[in-house]
């Protein structure tokens, strides 16, 4: 046996802990060097020779017959290669996440403002421009359905989707409804048994993505009569999915590949210029370039549902939750999107991360002519987050109650149940977390005598000069699920490779993963690292030659698409080692590979890797599904619902000048229980750009609609949080290891997001005494002068 | 139109300019510089800030006949001149201020203009200094360390020569 035995026990750790770059440290990112060179290719860069550029034309009302199209204009301009209609869609002319509801082109309607209705193709974005203007549509004007009461009463304002025309379900323009019932549910004889009640009604403006990167890609038509298309998404085996029936293709002619991806936060689930795109190089022959300019965005994604809510709550004189009620209405626009499965997590955790012994529950989707909105990061759980998260404060200044003691007292844990009957069966440090925010140190009070002015909210417009400020400091925790719920098998695909290269043993990993910015590239090469003991890992560009990944939403990348990777890694180690078995006959049992060396505890260094394997690669593909879950009961909303829960708390501290209404947050904590930290740069990364956007929510951020149209879709209108406006954001981590999960790791990036909202405005209440029931916060709600 | 202009210390030339291009138009589509990014196109969030004859410029605010014969300095052309990471650039990458990246060109222009014109800004001089560039990723705490440590680096830096 060449067994050389050439380190002891103590040098083998050495070996094992030499790789600051495997799991639980926080190497760069291997893209961060195109990154800041301006080499990274996102998808608005993508060029190629002879390209043509599309542009859709988009609907100025948000209801309407159309009466006719006329392209023959726009068709004569020089340079245009292609105008397209519904027409000249070879297949299917509907497409959806969940629902295939919406048309790729309108067909006889349209139903939103800035739904697509024809396709240009030209020479230069200003030629495609100008034939969009072109196009004459005749419209048969409607009143649009735009309020909870219209889409309610069908039967006076009209439907939203002609009952004849639904694809698959819907009824009187709900689009989704989920109940819920837990212990006695609301009664008149559980309403009794609580010494205190609140109640209140709350309402969530439309919030979005707004990620940077425009939607954007290039559809280059290939000789099989398939498409080429390198696209910014979140999930290439979906887009494929639902641009295949419409392309008349079948999937393998219909090859994706991630371009670079400049955020998506959700925004990108949904199809956006995929289809179009793809139409128009198909109809031309020629490669074929979408870049939505900032408006087209905001028309071309769906948002985070606006929301209104009503909560109830029952307590004891002490504290003690009694019941809750609620009821979240959702407008969900025009189309389905993922309505049903925001409505699902609203309904499952709209109660929060407490324990409440009788609980009822009712929330619904509603379709109507405003735009259509769909994943935004949170989920259906950050509305309902502001809702119980008002109602725990007002509970807390009824029984004259710390506000964190409140919630304290009614803190789930481990083991305790969700309204949902599900157990918590991994640590739900909930209390833990809101001790630690608790316990931060503040900042400085302001400083009125050394100011400097650009500390103060407003002062930069020189408005004020410190006077009329107050300080506010508020409170808050919430809970979110990780990964896909409600039965959905979930599941990722991982290829590693093994082989040496230029005589160092290398690892390739190759998902269809969309690396939106959250760093799932790096933690990949980290698991790599990890699992192989080498230190040189290439991440394979992702595609759909690989199987799917799933989606970079749900917070669930890196329990999935990591978990696959570990998966595929640990396989590739088992082959080598057995490889070597066969080859040396070693007996031992504690086989393992560090720092490029096939290694025994016992033993020490059996064999070099690069000897092991020679000439030969060893690539293994593996599946990661998580454990199965349950759709909820429809009526009860009873079942093993999620796949994991993730909470954070936050503590907001603000400045309100309360005679200019204006807000300044001077310091937004959060603490988080993140399972394992896998990166902790990039897990602390996550967790300050999500209290960010909800920074964002709490006091600037709303697209504004009014009978159906958008008002503001630009960043000069559409305010999204400056480094001015974003305090330091204190982050503490707690790593409490989940059992089911990789590593025992909870994914991280859409707690924070829910969970920060509601201490912003706590913190404003804190600050002025105003009973502050809608978000975005805005001067006029402080002011008085609405 | 014919464009010439010199970029990153070449010259360049562009063919066929329609004259309602912007520069940023002209970088990303016609001179294969594609580093200055397209987020707004309207002067909002900074995405394709460049030095305009020293002076930060949104790029896409700019006709490209305006800068007919003026030079032109991009996030291509923030690398040291022997291919290594220019000081801004590693600080970005190594406080973790990069996530998707897409504000990051133009961020690192603004920061590196910010630093030439005072080494050791305070907090509130970087966040002044920054606050044309919007960033929808990182909460902007980690584009703050890396600003904190360029400073820091830059200053040592000419301390020891």
């Amino acid at each position: 046996m060449s067994t050389r035995t050439i380190q002891g026990q103590k040098n083998l750790q050495d070996i094992r802990t030499s790789s600051p770059d495997g799991i639980g440290g926080s190497p760069l990112r291997p893209d961060g060097n195109l990154k800041v060179r301006g080499e990274f290719a996102y998808s608005s860069d993508m060029w190629h020779e002879d390209m043509l550029w599309g542009m859709a034309l988009r609907s100025p009302h948000p209801r309407a017959n159309l009466i006719s199209v006329d392209i023959s204009e726009a068709l004569k301009v020089p340079g245009v290669y292609a105008v397209l209609t519904h027409k000249d869609i070879p297949g299917s002319k509907f497409y959806g996440l969940e629902i295939q509801d919406q048309p790729a082109l309108a067909i006889d309607k349209v139903r939103y403002h800035g739904e697509a209705i024809a396709l240009v193709a030209a020479d230069h974005p200003e030629t495609a421009r100008r034939a969009v203007k072109k196009i004459k549509v005749e419209y048969e004007v409607l009143t649009p359905i735009v309020t909870e009461e219209q889409c309610l009463d069908p039967q006076t304002h009209g439907y939203v989707h002609e009952p004849h025309e639904y694809k698959s379900h819907g009824y009187d323009n709900i689009c989704h409804e989920q109940k819920l019932v837990s212990g006695l549910g609301v009664t008149d004889e559980v309403r009794a048994l609580a010494d205190v009640v609140v109640s209140g009604h709350y309402e969530v403006g439309m919030q979005d993505q707004a990620f940077l990167g425009p939607e954007s890609g290039l559809a280059v038509p290939a000789e099989d009569g398939g498409i080429d298309l390198y696209v910014a998404t979140q999930w290439l085996h979906v887009d494929r999915e639902q641009m295949a029936p419409v392309l008349a293709l079948p999937e393998e002619k219909v090859r994706l590949t991630l371009a670079g991806v400049g955020g998506a936060f959700g925004g990108r689930e949904d199809l956006s210029m995929q289809i179009h795109a793809s139409l128009l190089a198909l109809h031309t022959g020629k490669p074929v370039k979408i870049v939505y300019a900032r408006d087209e965005s905001f028309f071309g994604h769906v948002h985070r549902h606006p929301a209104k809510m009503y909560y109830e709550h029952g307590a004891t004189r002490d504290g003690k939750l009694v019941y809750a009620d609620a009821r979240i209405v959702l407008d969900g626009g025009a189309y389905a999107s993922a309505s049903p499965a925001v409505v699902g997590n609203a309904a499952s955790l709209g109660h929060g991360p407490y324990v409440i012994p009788n609980v009822r529950m009712h929330a619904i989707a509603l379709y109507s002519n405003n735009p259509s909105c769909g994943a935004m990061r949170g989920f259906g759980a950050v509305q309902a987050a502001f809702g119980y998260e008002s109602q725990m404060d007002k509970l807390a200044a009824e029984l004259g109650i710390d506000p964190v003691e409140l919630r304290q007292l009614n803190a789930m844990a481990e083991g305790d149940y969700m309204p949902t009957g599900q157990k918590i069966d991994s640590p739900a440090p909930v209390a833990e977390l809101l001790q630690r925010v608790k316990d931060m140190p503040l900042p400085p009070p302001l400083d009125l005598d050394n100011l400097d002015i650009r500390q103060v909210p407003g002062a930069l417009s020189n408005t004020s000069h410190g006077e009329g400020i107050v300080r506010g400091i508020g409170y808050s925790v919430g809970i979110k699920n990780v990964g896909f719920s409600e039965g959905f098998d979930d599941y990722s695909t991982a290829r590693v490779r093994l082989e040496v290269i230029g005589g160092e043993p290398v690892a390739m990993v190759h998902t269809a993963m969309a690396e939106v910015g959250q760093g799932g590239v790096t933690v990949h090469a980290q698991i790599a690292r990890t699992e192989l003991g080498v230190e040189q890992v290439t991440i394979h560009p992702a595609n759909t030659e690989v199987g799917s990944a799933g989606s970079t939403s749900a917070s669930r990348q890196t329990y999935m698409t990591g978990g696959a990777v570990k998966l595929a890694a640990e396989a590739v180690k088992q082959a080598l080692i057995t490889k070597g078995r066969r080859r040396y006959g070693w007996d031992q049992n504690d086989i393992d590979l560090v720092g490029g060396k096939v290694v025994s505890e016992s033993a020490g260094v059996l064999v070099s890797m690069v000897d092991l394997l020679g000439e030969e690669a060893i690539d293994l593909t593996r599946e990661h599904h998580h454990r199965p879950t349950v759709p909820f009961d429809k009526e009860t909303g009873q079942g093993f619902g999620h796949v994991q829960y993730t909470f954070c708390a936050n503590r907001a501290v603000v400045d309100v000048d309360v005679d200019l209404g204006l807000v300044k947050v001077v310091e937004l904590t959060a603490v988080q229980d993140v399972g394992k930290a896998l990166n902790p740069l990039s897990v602390v990364g996550q967790i300050q750009g999500g209290v960010t956007q909800a920074l964002g929510l709490a006091v600037m951020e709303e697209i504004v609609v009014k009978d159906g149209k958008v008002r503001n879709a630009s960043f000069t209108d559409y305010l999204i949080p400056t480094i001015l406006d974003t305090p330091p954001i204190p982050v503490e981590i707690l790593e409490l290891p989940d059992p089911n999960a990789p590593y025992g790791l909870r994914g991280v990036g859409e707690a924070p997001t829910v969970s920060a909202t509601p201490s912003i405005v706590a913190a404003i209440r804190a600050a002025t005494g105003i009973a502050l029931n809608r978000i975005p916060v805005r001067p006029e709600h402080l002011t008085g002068t609405l | 139109m014919r464009v010439t202009f010199t970029a990153n210390g070449k010259p360049v030339e562009a063919d066929d300019v329609w004259e309602g291009e912007s520069l940023l138009y002209v970088l990303r589509e016609r001179v294969g510089l594609p580093g200055s990014k397209n987020a707004c196109e309207q002067g909002e969030c900074g995405s394709c800030t460049v030095y305009l004859d020293g002076v930060p410029v949104c790029s896409c605010l700019v006709a490209a006949g305006q800068v007919q014969d003026r030079e032109v300095r991009t996030v291509e052309g923030l690398a040291e001149e022997s291919g290594e990471l220019g000081l801004v650039q590693q600080a970005f990458i190594d406080a973790g201020a990069v996530q998707c990246g897409f504000c990051t060109p133009g961020l690192l222009v603004q920061t590196d203009a910010l630093l030439d014109n005072e080494p050791q800004p305070s907090d509130n001089d970087i966040r002044e200094a920054l606050s044309g560039n919007l960033c929808r990723c990182t909460g902007y705490e980690k584009i703050m360390d890396a600003v904190r440590l360029a400073s820091a680096r830059k200053c040592a830096k000419a301390a020891s020569e």
